[in-house]
């Protein structure tokens, strides 16, 4: 069966190039480049190597690049460093209520420490309001933390903005990139941001390995403690393969993102109005224009999002869900939620997200399979032509 | 994560649809929890001689729809009342842990339609 994958914000294959560039810190380069000897310094170089990619991709001092375990751990690292470092100026924590479950745990978990968070709302296509941002700054706040493009809806934030807004306060401001970095251009110096992560397998690098950039002079509380690397910033043995994968992720990123991106576009966008145009009754979840050039997050009414995936799976098609039953949770996305998406849509919630090994023919495939499965799924539905006056989910249905 | 059996229900449905003037129906569960389970009854001499079901939900909640219609058709309603959600996840040779208190509803639809059904009779 052909396999289609279109799920690249979950995660990503390793490039090609990304993966022949590892092998050889497997075997012949194996040493710990902490250690003084030729094994230990075959490899140092390699891994200083790759912070100067990894810094030129975000436009910041290689020193300022901190290699981490993953996106979570940037995460942590950023908002419980900062929350610990800052503690004498104050204890307030200004967020938004569509983060990664790595911000917003985070920091319900600094709530219950005694920290106080503001949790920004955002409209019906996922956007902030900054005049409401600007008015949520005290001289208590040490933190603004806004994720630069958002997982399931792609949307991406003013960071720049929201980093002039900082600036003036006189407030830290941590993005979680994850989603951003390698898609779209980031600079931390043009948007003023005093924190920032990377996660690798995001794009193209291997798994399990991710950066912090720590703006030189910010002080920040370490979070992994037992050792003197990354200039006592992180403790743990470097991943040395994965950091030179994630080296050359971002160095082919930055060389190849504007045409990549463009490229993918295209495709997103014949997905979008290809779905528009076969099937009746559908919502586009996150903002029209200002997203991602890769994502597509689309609701099928009266259907949940579960079944219509296993179906798409049963055609070779990976793509995923905001429903609950995929979350992990009783609740569907958050991120929904915080939308006001009609509940039985946020459970029928469906993402695409495309990738460059993603080729015109698979959008059509996929354009060819969805349009009856949805419609299968739908007359197996009580939602669909229901036509009781007194169902209420039909008439909440009718309003949208 | 899913079964043979249950993958096997969810993509080959049996007696999906509505039963027009059915002689009971009943629903259980909400959209807020993501399931809702519609069972149609036609009743004769005390026995489930036709039922039909429709489901939003996920694979759990589709399979198990299926698998009870399976299970209640041709018994007698006293039987079919005795019909457990547990019973129905066993014969579909189980469901993922997570699924089984909130997409395992199926029985209780069934017994909603019979007591529908029962209320109609007075």
């Amino acid at each position: 069966m052909k396999h289609i994958y279109m799920d690249n914000n979950a995660t990503t294959a390793v490039r090609p190039e990304v993966l022949e560039a590892m092998l050889p810190f497997f075997r012949e380069h194996f040493g710990n480049p902490s250690s003084v000897h030729w094994a230990g310094r075959a490899v140092a170089g390699a891994v200083e190597k790759a912070r100067e990619q990894v810094a030129k991709l975000v436009n910041c001092s290689p020193a300022e690049i901190v290699f981490v375990s993953c996106g979570s751990e940037g995460d942590n690292t950023a908002i419980l460093g900062t929350a610990d470092a800052l503690r004498e100026k104050g204890n307030h924590i200004i967020t938004t209520s569509v983060e990664h479950p790595a911000v917003l745990e985070t920091c319900q978990f600094l709530e219950k420490r005694g920290y106080e968070v503001t949790y920004l709302p955002v409209d019906k296509n996922g956007m902030l309001d900054l005049a409401q941002l600007e008015a949520a700054i005290t001289d208590k706040t040490i933190l603004i933390s806004v994720m630069w493009a958002n997982n399931e809806t792609g949307n991406l934030y003013p960071i720049p903005e929201i980093g002039a807004i900082a600036r003036k306060y006189k407030v830290r401001l941590h993005t979680d990139a994850v989603q951003a970095v390698g898609k779209v251009p980031v600079d931390v110096q043009a948007a003023g941001v005093d924190l920032l992560v990377i996660s690798g397998h995001k794009l193209g690098a291997p798994k399990g390995v991710g950066a912090l950039y720590v703006r030189r002079g910010a002080k920040l509380t370490r979070f992994m403690h037992g050792g003197h690397q990354e200039r006592n910033r992180r403790a743990g043995t470097h991943n040395v393969p994965a950091i030179v994968g994630l080296g050359l992720a971002c160095e082919l990123a930055g060389r190849e993102m504007v045409e990549k991106a463009a490229y993918i576009k295209k495709l997103r966008d014949r997905l979008e109005s290809g779905i528009r145009l076969a099937v009746p009754e559908i919502k586009l979840n996150g903002h029209p224009t200002e997203r991602l050039p890769n994502t597509l997050n689309v609701s099928f009414a009266y259907i949940e999002g579960e079944s219509l995936l296993l179906n798409l799976d049963m055609k070779g098609i990976a793509a995923s869900s905001g429903s609950a039953c995929t979350s992990g949770s009783l609740e569907p996305s958050h991120v929904l939620g915080a939308m006001c998406v009609e509940i039985t849509l946020a459970h029928s919630s469906t993402r695409f997200s495309l990738g460059a090994d993603n080729t015109r023919e698979d959008v059509d495939y996929v354009l060819e399979v969805l349009p009856p499965i949805v419609q299968r799924l739908r007359e197996m539905s009580p939602l669909y032509n229901c036509n009781q006056e007194s169902c209420v989910d039909c008439t909440t249905l009718a309003r949208l | 994560m899913y079964s043979e059996k249950v993958m096997d229900h969810f993509s080959n449905p049996r007696n999906v649809g509505e039963i027009e003037n059915a002689d009971g129906v009943g629903e259980v569960g909400n959209a807020s929890c993501g399931d809702i389970m519609k069972i149609f009854l036609k009743v004769e001499n005390g026995l489930i001689k036709d039922i039909k079901f429709k489901t939003f939900g996920c694979g759990a909640a589709i399979a198990t729809s299926s698998m009870v219609t399976e299970m209640a058709i041709g018994k007698t309603l006293d039987e079919a009342l005795e019909l457990t959600n547990a019973a129905v996840a066993e014969a579909l040779d189980g469901l993922p842990a997570q699924k089984m208190h909130c997409s395992n509803l199926a029985a209780d639809a069934l017994h909603e339609a019979i007591k529908n059904y029962q209320e109609k009779q007075g």
